[in-house]
């Protein structure tokens, strides 16, 4: 046990949305520098799950942590800036249709203030690693759906947060794609950061076995396993 | 101040993140623009009433007169026994009985050149000056019913207490539908300013996801209601004021209605406007913003 240590920690968190209990009493932490997939059959709230954990929801049950603060407690300046300190990579993705995916990719900076123009190298630099980099100023609506999910995947870490959290980043490219996202989510891990994956996608999780020492957590049932090595 | 500064020079890259909204754009020109020209005229309407009454009172309470009616042989000495009242009377600057000459000058028009005076019952007149504090008119004409009794105080009130009321309310109403015109101005942009607030939800959840503070949120919207208000209203108050300027010149034929402009520093004024309307825009959206981003939370 290294409680006070983890980035993420739940604590007997249960949630339900008005009806049933969706999942009690979940209980989990997540060590810096780890990498975690998180999987279970759709509809059993692995959204619902990730969004606990960086503070869009509020547990109705039981104590989500980030950095060592209640969320529950954070007024919500301090969730401005616990927003930039996990990256998200949501599962529509969510960008300003109106801006060019540089400049969405870019919108971390921009709204924490820092001015573009010392950027411009790192984002460079952000957008060829995704591979964006003749696409930067497409309008998200002209993307495909690998295009949309690296751009999401380079707008999560342009702050460079300590925490990448992605609601299935391969739900909607081919196994190629979901390959070359599985590497870049991979050398983000090397790089220190802890990374949160929900996919169903098994075949992801196998192939990132090979790549990183990834655990594997399960919602079924309203409950949260540890998944065994043999998946 | 910092704030301020930053809400006018602002950030280009900030100033995209919220896509431009057509028609609240073009609501807030149109609403400032139009209250700023209304606004012009209230305000040459009040200034100038402001300048009527203050130059009716001014001219009218100074000069009254006190006619002496009497029968030839006691006018000499119901005039001398007046003029003693009124120099015992706190309040009177001065009085003096007109000449005979005087009196004569007043009356040609209607009599002619030489009006045997003497001959004619017409009473003496005596000019009385009111000093600053004024007297008491009531009290006076008591002393004079008591003491003198042909004469006469006629000290204009009658007629010019209603017409320097009326020039006072005409300033009070120009003051008052100042106030409106403000506050209209502040209910449509706060209704704009909702609505581009409502149009633009989904930006402000991924602004908000990607870890944008309130106050920055709010600062995007602030900052454009605010100059166009600037803006609307600028161009309102030049093209009022360019109505007003095309007003006939102020005669003494015309009255009051040829003299409902600006005058000297007047012209000033309604530069002020833009700079209120910016203001009342700003506090407008700022409230409406925090209010709106408040729910959203
Ligand atoms: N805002 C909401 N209001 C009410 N119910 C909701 C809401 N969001 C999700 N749910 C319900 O909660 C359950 C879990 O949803 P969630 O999105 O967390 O599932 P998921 O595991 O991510 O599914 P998927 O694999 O399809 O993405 C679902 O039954 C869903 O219908
Ligand atoms: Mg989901």
């Amino acid at each position: 046990m290294h409680w006070g240590l983890d980035v993420i920690e739940l604590e007997d968190v249960g949630y339900n949305y008005g009806g049933g209990a969706l999942f009690s009493n979940l209980s989990v932490q997540l060590a810096p520098g780890s990498f975690y997939f998180l999987t279970g059959p759709s509809g059993a709230g692995k959204t619902t799950l990730l969004k606990l954990c960086y503070g869009a929801l509020t547990p109705t049950t039981g104590r989500v942590r980030a950095f060592n603060m209640d969320v529950r407690g954070l007024d919500r300046d301090q969730m401005a800036y616990l927003r930039r300190r996990i990256g998200v990579v949501h599962q529509d993705c969510r960008f300003l249709d109106h801006l060019p995916v540089v400049e969405n990719i870019a919108l971390p900076l921009t709204v924490s203030g820092r001015g573009l123009q010392n950027e411009q190298g790192n984002l460079q630099e952000l957008m060829t690693w995704v591979g964006l980099s003749e696409r930067r100023d497409a309008l998200p609506p002209e993307l495909s759906g690998g295009e949309r999910q690296r751009a999401a995947l380079a707008r999560a870490v342009i702050l460079s947060p300590d925490v990448i959290i992605a609601d299935e980043p391969t739900g909607n490219v081919d196994w190629e794609m979901s390959q070359r996202l599985l590497r870049l989510l991979v050398e983000l891990n090397h790089m220190g950061k802890t990374i949160l994956v929900a996919t169903h996608d098994m075949s992801l999780i196998r192939a990132a076995k090979n790549q990183v020492q990834a655990r594997v957590l399960r919602i079924s049932n309203r409950q949260l396993q540890l998944a065994g090595a043999d998946l | 101040m910092s704030a301020f500064r930053k809400l006018i020079v602002g950030d280009a890259q900030a100033d995209r993140v919220v896509p431009p909204s057509g028609f609240t754009a073009q609501l807030t020109l149109f609403a400032a623009g139009a209250m700023a020209f209304l606004c012009v005229f209230a305000l040459a309407l009040s200034l100038a009433s402001g300048r009527v009454a203050h130059r009716w009172s001014e001219e009218l309470a100074r000069a009254a007169t006190l006619r002496i009616n009497a029968p030839a042989e006691q006018r000499a000495a119901q005039t001398e026994a007046a003029l003693e009242i009124l120099r015992q009377t706190p309040g009177v600057a001065s009085a003096r009985a007109l000449s005979s000459d005087e009196q004569a000058a007043l009356l040609a028009p209607w009599f002619g050149a030489d009006v045997p005076l003497d001959t004619l019952p017409v009473p003496q007149l005596i000019e009385v000056t009111e000093a600053d504090i004024g007297y008491d008119a009531t009290g006076l004409r008591l002393r004079l019913q008591a003491e003198v009794p042909g004469a006469v105080l006629d000290d204009h009130t009658r007629w010019r207490r209603p017409l320097v009321d009326a020039a006072i309310a005409l300033r009070r109403l120009g003051v008052v539908s100042i106030v409106l015109i403000g506050g209209a101005m502040a209910a449509m942009i706060t209704l704009a300013a909702n609505a581009a607030l409502a149009a633009n939800a989904q930006v402000i959840e991924v602004l908000r996801l990607v870890g944008a503070q309130d106050s920055y949120i709010a600062q995007a919207f602030v900052r454009r209601f605010t100059l166009r208000a600037l803006s609307g209203a600028a161009v309102g108050m030049v093209l009022g004021m360019i109505g007003v300027w095309l007003m006939p010149e102020a005669s003494q034929e015309g009255g009051f209605l040829t003299g409902l402009g600006f005058q000297g520093w007047g012209w000033l004024l309604p530069l002020v406007i833009p700079l209120v309307s910016a203001l009342v825009a700003f506090v407008a959206t700022t409230r409406a913003a925090r209010k709106r981003l408040g729910d959203l939370a």
